[in-house]
């Protein structure tokens, strides 16, 4: 473990989260590709030191670097492939769809939020009722 | 007792499920289930009167102390002869009332015999919670029996209001139950009666406890859902919305006071809410044209001079206490039951429009007078002794702070009492009716037999119980020392002697005689004062506005987070997850570690981080995906340094299968974009970045850190050890992925398979707008799922 290698990992983390707050799809896999790239440095970092190939006979056992947090950053390296090429597929799709690959506002969400005035409550309901039978109390 | 609780359920149930096959007839086998309800009753009365309860336990979780509970005091034992005596009543009045049954008509029966299962819950449960739930299911049965009629937007709006405010009620008493039960660690009335806990906790959650007997009690400022419960058919009215329902929150105030009146404010704001409960409902029910709503008024005041008689915890009130609860069941259901009459046979019951009524109505009119007199207390009534008790008691034993300025509210309670009933009766006889109304009144037709009845059963008692108070003595005095053990409740008399309170009597009737005789200039007084006083919000007028503000507040909330914009959405991801291990990582933040380990880190970090910085600045796809490919390969080297040959390769291979795909995908789209964002969008962006990288920088070294901290033999030198023998490999971390942790590998394959499915999917839907030959990315991908 270095100072360095925890530079590295969060400048990988900074740029895939400036890249993933962008609008246009192809930004963001970039991003969540080296989002992918810093979490398996995280990973391995935190595994403690360096030390040489955890390979039996080849070295001593006593140096081995930790072989787990490895093993756990190769099913990261390879799920991040998959979610990339799914991302990428997406990306494929928007584009033969709109010609461009822009992730717009969720239109239903948007509709959601300013409808909401429209919507006849509660309240509506008992005041208007109130309303109503204070007109026949003073008829 | 669970087999009548079963009872009421199966009988109810099953009226509502034969629909409207029953009509009427329907009440007549509601009436079953209260009629046993008595009989069991009667024979179980005299070894609960002599102090005997019956209890039944049963056993749910043991482990949580969890059990039903049920257990009948004397006191219970009063509240059954209200719930079901006065059910059966109502059943059989309901036969009379319902005569041209409609649609639901019977479900109405079904209906109320679920309530009075729920009710008799309330009313035996010795358990906390199982009292909670028995209260629920009233607020719930009380919702579906107000709103029946669910054509009517009056009775959905009435329904809706009485179990939105019943029912918060209820959950904010759920939690003081919860706070009273686990810091006393028992859930047993009977058991915090033995031994009263006490202390902060404690009186918190008294005062949520009290919130929700308030709600269901009608006390000022939630009373404003009882009288638009009153759009409900008269017999629900009387039933519950009278005799029984409301009182659930007296009783459970009643149940409670003895151990906790004096602890924290409870006496305090019973006594506070009681009192302005009960002259507010004074006031309004006088300036009501509506019997009913002169009747609802009526009752909200009386439930406040209830909290006032029960909530002090000295046995000589609640003794006034018990006495009143049975006087007011009899006399209001009764007067409850006359107004159903006019209002079945005139079709009208606003006093402008009655003007008296033909001679064969006699004995309805009897017993609406002496109800009527009953409710002002005049002697030698059931109403007259309760009141006198009532006086009595404050006046010898209120030794507390306030109890003489509770004297005075309950004198002048007593007056606008009387005063209202006065009004009852005159509107009754027609001395409101006005010459434009059509005089209808006079020939209709008067009410059967059968119908009459019931109202006056309850007359008869509450004229007996006056004339000869020794027939609820034992009842009373019983009941007071079920709800505080080892006290001496004094008998219950009509002549108790020219003591105060007689005098106190006698000052009410006189000045309710004066109000009722000089009722036409007071009721321009209190019209104007009522202007004068009209920008004060009402609890109605409140209750609307928490409403409206609930959901304009929750209308906001969701158009400010739901705003359907991916950025936003990921940028508060991102933060949260960012600051929330922040937070605890600064306390344990490590001394920094050496700059680097191996010289060659440092041309491999430098690629890495200007690759990075390139594939987040260049405004080429292509090359922000060549870019990201560098990054890769930097990191593959970054991988053997750290000693990691199998990740090393494992990346190389995956990026360049990436880059591949990139560049397959994105030669379809412009090579450039413009960005549209506004200005703002940037800053955020750059601090939210920021923000994760820092937390990443202080994970890296903590999470490193507290590594090298660990003593005992790791699971990885386990691994180590066990990998050639165990495993016959020799490389341990494909050993790891391929055996010990198969499993994991399994369900990564898996997913890999799953994406490879959607992407093809998602390349071959549109392919026939394509060249053919283009669609490869959907097909490079099984192959990698071995490949790790």
């Amino acid at each position: 473990m270095s100072l360095l290698i925890a530079f590295v990992a969060s400048m990988l983390v900074g740029c895939g989260t400036w890249l993933l707050l962008q609008r246009r799809l192809s930004r963001i896999i970039i991003g969540v590709g080296l989002l992918g790239h810093g979490a398996n440095l995280l990973l391995l970092v935190s595994g403690g030191r360096r030390g040489t190939a955890p390979l039996i006979g080849v070295g001593d056992a006593a140096d081995f670097a930790d072989p787990l947090p490895q093993a756990l950053a190769l099913t990261a390296i390879v799920i991040t492939f998959g979610v990339t090429t799914f991302l990428l597929a997406l990306g494929f799709r928007a584009w033969q769809i709109s010609n461009d690959d822009v992730v717009e506002d969720d239109v239903e969400d948007r509709y959601i939020a300013r409808r909401a005035q429209i919507d006849r409550e509660v309240a509506d309901e008992i005041e208007a009722e109130r309303a109503q039978a204070a007109e026949e109390d003073r008829r | 007792m669970f087999v009548l609780l079963a009872l009421h359920l199966l009988i109810g149930v099953g009226i509502v499920a034969s629909g409207d096959r029953l009509g009427r007839r329907a009440f007549a086998v509601a009436a079953l289930a209260p009629l046993a309800t008595v009989v069991w009753a009667i024979t179980q009365a005299d070894a609960v009167l002599d102090g005997r309860p019956v209890v039944v336990e049963v056993t749910w979780v043991e482990q949580l102390g969890l059990g039903l509970d049920l257990r009948l005091d004397a006191f219970g034992l009063a509240m059954v002869a209200l719930v079901s005596g006065i059910g059966f009543l109502v059943c059989v009045y309901a036969v009379g009332y319902f005569s041209h049954p409609k649609q639901g008509t019977a479900r109405l029966a079904g209906l109320m015999t679920l309530f009075a299962g729920a009710m008799l819950g309330v009313v035996m449960a010795d358990h906390l919670l199982a009292l909670f739930v028995a209260w629920e299911l009233t607020s719930v049965t009380s919702y579906l029996l107000i709103g029946n009629d669910d054509r009517s937007p009056r009775a959905r709006a009435a329904a809706l209001q009485a179990i939105l405010i019943t029912g918060t009620g209820g959950l904010v008493m759920l939690v003081g139950i919860i706070a009273v039960g686990h810091t006393a660690g028992t859930y047993r009335i009977s058991e915090l009666l033995a031994d009263p806990p006490s202390g902060g906790v404690i009186s918190g959650g008294l005062v949520c406890i009290l919130i929700g007997a308030f709600t269901k009690s009608a006390q000022a400022p939630f009373g404003s859902w009882l009288p638009g419960a009153m759009v409900a058919p008269t017999p629900i009215s009387a039933y519950l919305h009278s005799a029984t329902m409301v009182k659930a929150g007296v009783y459970l105030v009643a149940r409670l006071s003895p151990i906790f009146a004096t602890t924290g404010n409870w006496r305090l704001l019973v006594l506070v809410v009681g009192a302005t409960t009960m002259i507010i409902g004074g006031l309004r029910a006088l300036r009501q044209y509506d019997l009913k709503l002169l009747l609802a008024y009526g009752t909200v005041s009386q439930l406040g001079f209830l909290m006032l008689l029960f909530g002090t915890g000295q046995y000589q009130i609640a003794q006034a206490g018990v006495a009143l609860l049975l006087a007011h069941g009899a006399f209001k259901a009764a007067l409850f039951m006359v107004v159903g009459m006019v209002d079945h046979e005139v079709g009208t019951r606003d006093i402008r429009e009655l003007h008296g009524f033909g001679s064969a109505w006699s004995p309805t009119l009897v017993v609406g007078v002496l109800g009527a007199a009953s409710m002002a207390g005049l002697p030698p009534l059931f109403g007259f002794i309760a009141k006198e008790k009532a006086l009595d008691g404050y006046v010898e034993h209120g030794d507390f702070i306030g109890s003489g300025a509770i004297v005075i509210v309950i004198v002048i309670g007593s007056i606008l009492t009387f005063a209202y009933s006065a009004r009852f009766v005159l509107g009754l006889f027609g001395v409101f009716g006005t010459d434009d109304a059509d005089p209808r009144s006079r020939a209709a037709h008067a009410p059967s037999v059968l119908f009459l009845a019931p109202a006056a059963v309850l007359t008869v008692s509450t004229v007996a119980a006056g004339l000869a108070p020794v027939l609820v003595d034992r009842l009373v005095r019983a009941s007071t020392l079920a709800l505080q053990p080892g006290v001496t409740p004094s008998p219950v008399e009509l002549w108790a002697g020219f003591n105060t309170a007689l005098v106190l009597s006698l000052i009410v009737i006189s000045t309710g005689l004066v109000l009722t005789a000089y009722r036409v200039p007071l009721g321009r007084l209190q019209r104007r004062a009522s202007d004068a006083i009209s920008w004060i919000p009402s609890a109605e007028q409140g209750f609307l506005a928490c409403l409206r503000g609930m959901t304009d507040g929750s209308k906001r909330v969701t158009a400010l987070v739901q705003n359907g914009s991916l950025p936003i959405y990921l940028a508060v991801i991102v933060t949260v997850a960012a600051v929330a291990p922040l937070i605890p990582a600064v306390s344990v933040f490590p001394s920094l570690p050496k700059l680097i380990d191996a010289p060659i880190q440092i041309p491999l970090g430098i690629l890495v981080v200007v690759a990075a910085l390139g594939a987040a600045v260049v405004r080429r796809r292509i090359a922000a995906a060549l870019m990201l490919g560098a990054v890769g390969y930097g990191m593959a080297g970054l991988f053997i340094v750290q000693g990691a040959p199998d990740l090393a390769l494992t990346q190389l291979v995956i990026e360049t299968l990436a880059t591949v795909l990139f560049v397959l995908v994105l030669r379809f789209l412009p090579t450039k974009w413009a960005d549209r964002s506004p200005a703002i969008a940037r800053p955020i962006r750059i601090g939210v970045s920021t923000l994760a990288g820092v937390s990443v920088f202080v994970m890296a070294l903590v999470s490193s850190a507290a590594r090298d901290d660990v003593a005992a033999p790791n699971i990885s030198e386990e691994m180590i050890a066990r990998s050639a023998p165990d495993a016959k490999g020799n490389n341990v971390v494909n050993v790891i992925l391929v055996d010990f942790r198969g499993l994991d590998t399994l369900g990564e394959i898996t997913v890999l398979l799953v994406a490879a499915v959607g992407a093809v999917a998602l390349a071959r839907t549109g392919r026939r707008r394509l060249i053919p030959g283009r669609r490869e990315q959907g097909h490079a991908r099984p192959d990698q799922g071995a490949g790790s």
